[in-house]
């Protein structure tokens, strides 16, 4: 198994006017890689809710993936705080702490993990006070 | 509906358009929302034929229909984007429109004009 692709963007801490930027290059960058469009609308609205999560909710934090030859791509959310205290309530579809600055940008309806978690083929999440980690898998071929 | 048919209904502006071919593009239903989280929770089956219609004027909107491979987005009350949201709209390969009317207007127009909603229901 050889890796086919690695990119790494960085997630600046209420950088409000760049949300969206990083999942749409990885929307493109996985496109010219010939990742089919069904799949790439499930990767792409996966990593926009994430990254507009690490955003809204999170310190920023680091967004890696990763594509192998077997057509596995695998995408990371990590990010340094101050974690989820209550992980089974957010991943509960409606429930949400999202500031009013949040609902602005259209987001805080409480449906972000629960919708991430829908369009993913495999997803963990870990979080503690240090931060979260977000591991999102999905079957290019 | 042709996506040129929705601009002349309304009385509208397009706004963005990447390539003119996408101005005879046919659409069959719409999802009218502020809300992003759900338009990316509820666009599930064909958004390639889904017009977006939102009062939210924000790079989010056009993030989302860009996600979502959303192929039109109409702005309610004739809002006026800024220049980065057009540079932004003209980056992407999603028609962005403007309304006069209210987004319930708007949605009213296009319902009994036959553009149906994302549950199947319709006017026709």
């Amino acid at each position: 198994m050889a890796t086919v692709l690695h990119k790494e963007f960085i997630i600046e801490r209420d950088d409000y006017d760049n949300a969206g930027n990083a999942s749409s290059r990885i929307k493109q960058t996985l496109a010219q890689l010939g990742v089919p469009s069904p799949i790439l609308r499930r990767i792409a609205v996966a990593a926009y809710e994430a990254e507009i999560n690490m955003i809204i909710h999170a310190w920023g934090g680091k967004i890696t993936v990763d594509v192998d030859d077997t057509g596995k791509i695998r995408i990371e959310f990590r990010d340094p705080g101050p974690g989820i205290p209550d992980l089974s309530k957010a991943l509960t579809p409606g429930w949400s702490t999202a500031s009013p600055k949040a609902r602005e940008l259209g987001f805080g309806a409480g449906m972000g993990l629960p919708n991430i978690k829908r369009v993913s083929d495999d997803f963990d999440i870990k979080s503690s006070p240090e931060g979260t980690t977000l591991t999102l898998g999905f079957n290019a071929l | 509906m042709k996506c040129h048919e929705i601009v002349e209904a309304l009385g509208g502006k397009i706004v963005a358009c990447s390539d003119e071919s996408l101005l005879d593009k046919e659409y069959e239903t719409a999802f009218a929302t502020d809300l992003m989280s759900d338009a990316l929770a509820l666009i599930q089956d064909s958004p390639e034929t889904t017009v977006l219609i939102t009062g939210l004027c924000n790079p989010q909107s056009l993030r989302t229909a860009e996600m979502l491979d959303v192929g039109m987005i109409v702005f309610v009350r004739g809002k006026k984007l800024s220049d980065d949201l057009i540079e932004i709209a003209k980056g992407m390969d999603t028609v962005v429109a403007t309304s006069p009317f209210t987004m319930y207007e708007t949605c009213g127009n296009l319902y009994m004009l036959g553009l149906g909603g994302i549950y199947g229901y319709s006017a026709s």
